[in-house]
């Protein structure tokens, strides 16, 4: 379990790797199995994503703790986070439009597409689960997203190659990439009790 | 009336919001460990995407075409905070088990998919029906996935003990690769029914 008590290699390590957030926490399937077959999309998916949850989940935090909780609104913890992720990307978006157009080429299509990407929200929501601090709720996010990188990454290279393999006629497509995403899954089981993670 | 009991029915067999359009993939697979879990997660589920289905249906007049989407967030993000104080008050075990996935049913793509593609387009009733059969599609699947790995992997199903004291639990069931397993394998055979239906 990943709490203020744990140094922040662990922390990233087990956001990374043990507690992965495709493969073993099931969070942000659908972008998984919808842009995995291309490994460039995936790459750019994986940057987009990374960029975005750090900077969100930062200042989600900072709302979490420093308006909800001293107005005693923490039952507004759903709908004022999804809003302050929406209203980020937004704005990232018209920001790196004007002054990083390179940035904006390489990530622009991926940015709306993380309004309704889950791990998203979900990082923000389990680092103030884990009551984690300010500087530990960012590295752990950091973790998550080279996490959701990773294995979206290597995901998108074992379909390029099971498209040109022979697979039964039923499974192809969705079903045989649910039974990869199974093997991997099982390989990142492998880790779990690492360092009594 | 008949096209009412077709919008109904749609989301159950030909347009499964699981298996056939692949929304709503994240609490599938992760509170599918046991039968009775999979099930409050259904039953969680359809109360926000039948609610917020009406509310959108109602104000969907009344909604400029530009800040749709925030205020379908908005209400949606209602529904959820209502269901996830109401379990944590009511059933705090079930609310344990699911954990994070209740409040995540906000960015669920199938609610805000329906809410998208057909609530704002359609009357209240039609939006009702539509919410209804996506959300027995939903909850049908997720507990019958659940009661898959619950078997095997455990041995029971709903919590009662099917197979003699001697069963070895198979455990990889229950454990995260399970899940995908399970539910590769019931797509190819929903392939394989569909395939053989149409050639009938």
């Amino acid at each position: 379990m990943i709490s203020n008590d744990l140094g922040l290699f662990l922390i990233f390590f087990s956001a990374m790797i043990v507690n992965n957030i495709l493969l073993i926490r099931f969070i942000a399937l659908c972008s998984f199995f919808g842009i995995s077959n291309n490994l460039q999309a995936s790459a750019g998916m994986g940057m987009a994503v990374i960029f975005v949850m750090v900077m969100s989940s930062s200042i989600s935090w900072m709302v979490y703790h420093f308006i909800l909780i001293p107005f005693d609104l923490t039952y507004l913890r759903t709908a004022s986070f999804i809003l302050t992720i929406a209203t980020f990307v937004q704005f990232t978006e018209m920001f790196i439009r004007k002054y990083a157009p390179v940035l904006y080429r390489a990530l622009g299509i991926y940015l709306p597409l993380i309004v309704v990407n889950c791990a998203v929200l979900a990082s923000a929501f389990l680092a103030i689960d884990y009551e984690l601090n300010f500087i530990k709720s960012v590295i752990y996010t950091i973790g998550v997203g080279f996490g959701y990188t990773f294995a979206i990454i290597v995901f998108a290279g074992i379909r390029e190659r099971i498209s040109m393999a022979p697979v039964p006629k039923y499974f192809k497509g969705y079903p045989i990439a649910f039974i990869t995403a199974s093997f991997m899954s099982l390989a990142i089981l492998g880790f779990k009790g690492l360092f009594g993670l | 009336m008949s096209s009412l009991g077709k919008e109904f029915t749609k989301g159950i067999f030909k347009e499964n919001p699981i298996l056939i359009i692949m929304l709503g993939l994240c609490p599938t697979l992760a509170v599918s460990t046991s039968a009775s879990d999979a099930f409050g997660m259904g039953a969680a589920f359809t109360f926000v995407l039948l609610m917020s289905n009406i509310v959108i249906a109602l104000i969907r007049k009344a909604v400029p075409e530009q800040i749709r989407i925030p205020v379908y967030i908005t209400v949606i993000s209602a529904f959820v905070t209502i269901v996830d104080y109401t379990m944590k008050a009511y059933l705090p075990a079930l609310s344990r088990s699911l954990g994070v996935f209740v409040p995540l049913i906000v960015v669920n793509c199938i609610v805000m998919g329906r809410a998208e593609a057909f609530a704002s387009k359609n009357t209240i009733a039609a939006s009702l029906m539509d919410a209804l059969g996506m959300s027995i599609g939903f909850t049908l699947i997720i507990t019958i996935l659940g009661a898959i790995r619950e078997i095997f992997g455990n041995g029971s199903v709903f919590k009662q003990a099917i197979f003699p004291s001697t069963y070895q639990p198979f455990l990889i069931m229950i454990l995260p690769p399970g899940a995908f397993l399970v539910i590769g394998f019931m797509m190819a055979i929903q392939k394989w029914l569909s395939d053989k239906g149409g050639k009938r």
